[in-house]
């Protein structure tokens, strides 16, 4: 016993090591496997409050440039409107309305790492939950992953732990994107889409209809370069992204209003087999 | 006496924290590059002080910087790992007499001072990446990652130490 306590006080620092060692690992590894851990997030008060007081101040520098975004998308969005035949509101019943869209702004945004999370400013307060998707005027971003009072953590497709159904514009081949070389930040990989799919460089890259997160058809990018796999089935696809992952301040956060019944479906069906 | 030592490293770890989060990790030059100028403060801390303090306080650094970063624990784990080998590695620059009282950091060297931070970097620079990597396919990445983020915090490094250091010619 005595030389137990002995060997206790001679070791007592390396023993702290490896328990403040063992204590950063289990809450690096434990979030490995799909979601990030709970507490270790810029999602809280303290950080998020931070973040939002340098962006106050460093929004102003950028402010004609997301002007410029804005009205752009504006002109978008009324060529659109022009150009099709309008319904009367009388026909828009609220059934019919499958998603919903909330407003906000990146307050904090990372792209160099292997997993890259963004900060917004907006939270649970403004219905905003996990697993919502979020997206700009351009295209895709990620898919909310934390959430406090105000702010939450969006995962970005930027991140090796991303996996997003997508497919080719105006036809159903389905893949995943993913992002393997992660060093390139405007490049994400499109995978598992088989060989006998006709494929041309520049051809566009949209969101699929398998995703209970995203609508369909939001633009991701164009394809940049294409081979194939180590199977020789499927193609490996990099795709350049629509949008500029190092500049991004206005936000939209995507509500499927049928995800849980969707959900809910599936989790039957699988514990029926 | 004691009071005015810890309210200049508790400004200090407030500080570092606050211009990592804030200006370095919004770096990103070439487009992956963001130099932790955060252990600097491994570099600073006093030489002789309680070593159980020391660590806790390195624990809760790294996990501050990655709370703001949403790097999970990895800066956690780094910091605590050269905190644990600083004396071993200020033994090994300064040789034994680093141990005496009247020993300061300010009258040894340039070379010595520069070896110190280098080592500190590249030991930390080492186990962040591996951790955040973590697949030994990767391998060349994570030195390839290591070696030039290691050489710009070195850069950053070796400007503050001259900038705030305390000589009086």
């Amino acid at each position: 016993m005595q030389q137990i306590i002995n060997f206790l006080i001679r070791y007592k620092i390396f023993l702290l090591y490896l328990f403040l060692l063992l204590i950063s690992c289990i809450f690096t590894f434990q979030s490995h496997s799909y979601h990030q851990s709970k507490f270790l997030n810029s999602s809280n008060y303290i950080t998020g409050s931070l973040y939002t007081f340098s962006d106050n101040i460093t929004s102003y520098f950028e402010l004609r440039e997301e002007n410029n975004k804005l009205v752009e998308e504006n002109k978008r969005l009324r060529s659109k409107l022009f150009n099709n035949v309008v319904l009367s509101p009388a026909l828009i019943d609220s059934t019919s309305v499958k998603y919903e869209v909330t407003r906000g702004r990146v307050i904090n945004n990372s792209y160099a790492d292997q997993r890259n999370y963004i900060t917004i400013n907006k939270g649970e307060n403004d219905s905003i939950f996990q697993d919502m998707g979020v997206i700009t005027d351009k295209g895709i971003l990620g898919i909310v992953e934390n959430t406090s009072d105000n702010f939450s953590t969006v995962q970005s497709i930027l991140s090796d732990k991303s996996n997003i159904n997508a497919k080719i514009k105006n036809s159903n081949h389905f893949g995943s994107l993913v992002w393997e070389n992660t060093r390139d930040y405007n490049v994400v990989q499109l995978i598992d889409i088989p060989r006998l799919v006709p494929l041309t460089i520049g051809d566009t890259i949209v969101t699929g209809a398998m995703s209970s997160i995203f609508p369909e058809n939001i633009p991701i990018g164009t394809i940049k370069r294409f081979d194939l796999d180590n199977s020789k089935s499927f193609y490996f696809i990099d795709v350049e992204l629509f949008n500029d992952m190092t500049n991004i301040d206005n936000i939209y956060i995507i509500r499927n209003l049928n995800r849980k019944e969707i959900l809910e479906l599936e989790a039957e069906t699988e514990a029926n087999d | 006496m004691i009071n005015s030592t810890s309210f200049l490293i508790l400004l200090r770890f407030i500080l570092l924290v606050l211009l990592q989060v804030l200006v370095f990790n919004k770096l990103n030059f070439f487009g992956y590059i963001n130099p932790l100028i955060y252990i600097l403060f491994l570099y600073w801390y006093p030489i002789k002080q309680n070593r159980t303090s020391f660590l806790l306080l390195c624990f809760f650094l790294g996990l501050c910087v990655d709370i703001f970063s949403d790097t999970l624990a990895i800066n956690a784990a780094a910091t605590v790992t050269i905190a644990y080998l600083r004396p071993t590695i200020m033994r090994f620059v300064f040789g034994v007499n680093y141990e005496f009282q009247s020993f300061k950091l300010n009258n040894s060297t340039k070379a010595q001072q520069f070896t110190f931070l280098a080592l500190l970097i590249i030991i930390h620079h080492l186990v962040y990446f591996t951790l955040e990597i973590f697949s030994f396919s990767n391998s060349l990445l994570i030195l390839q990652k290591t070696v030039i983020v290691s050489i710009s915090t070195l850069i950053l490094g070796m400007l503050f130490i001259t900038l705030f250091s305390s000589k009086k010619e």
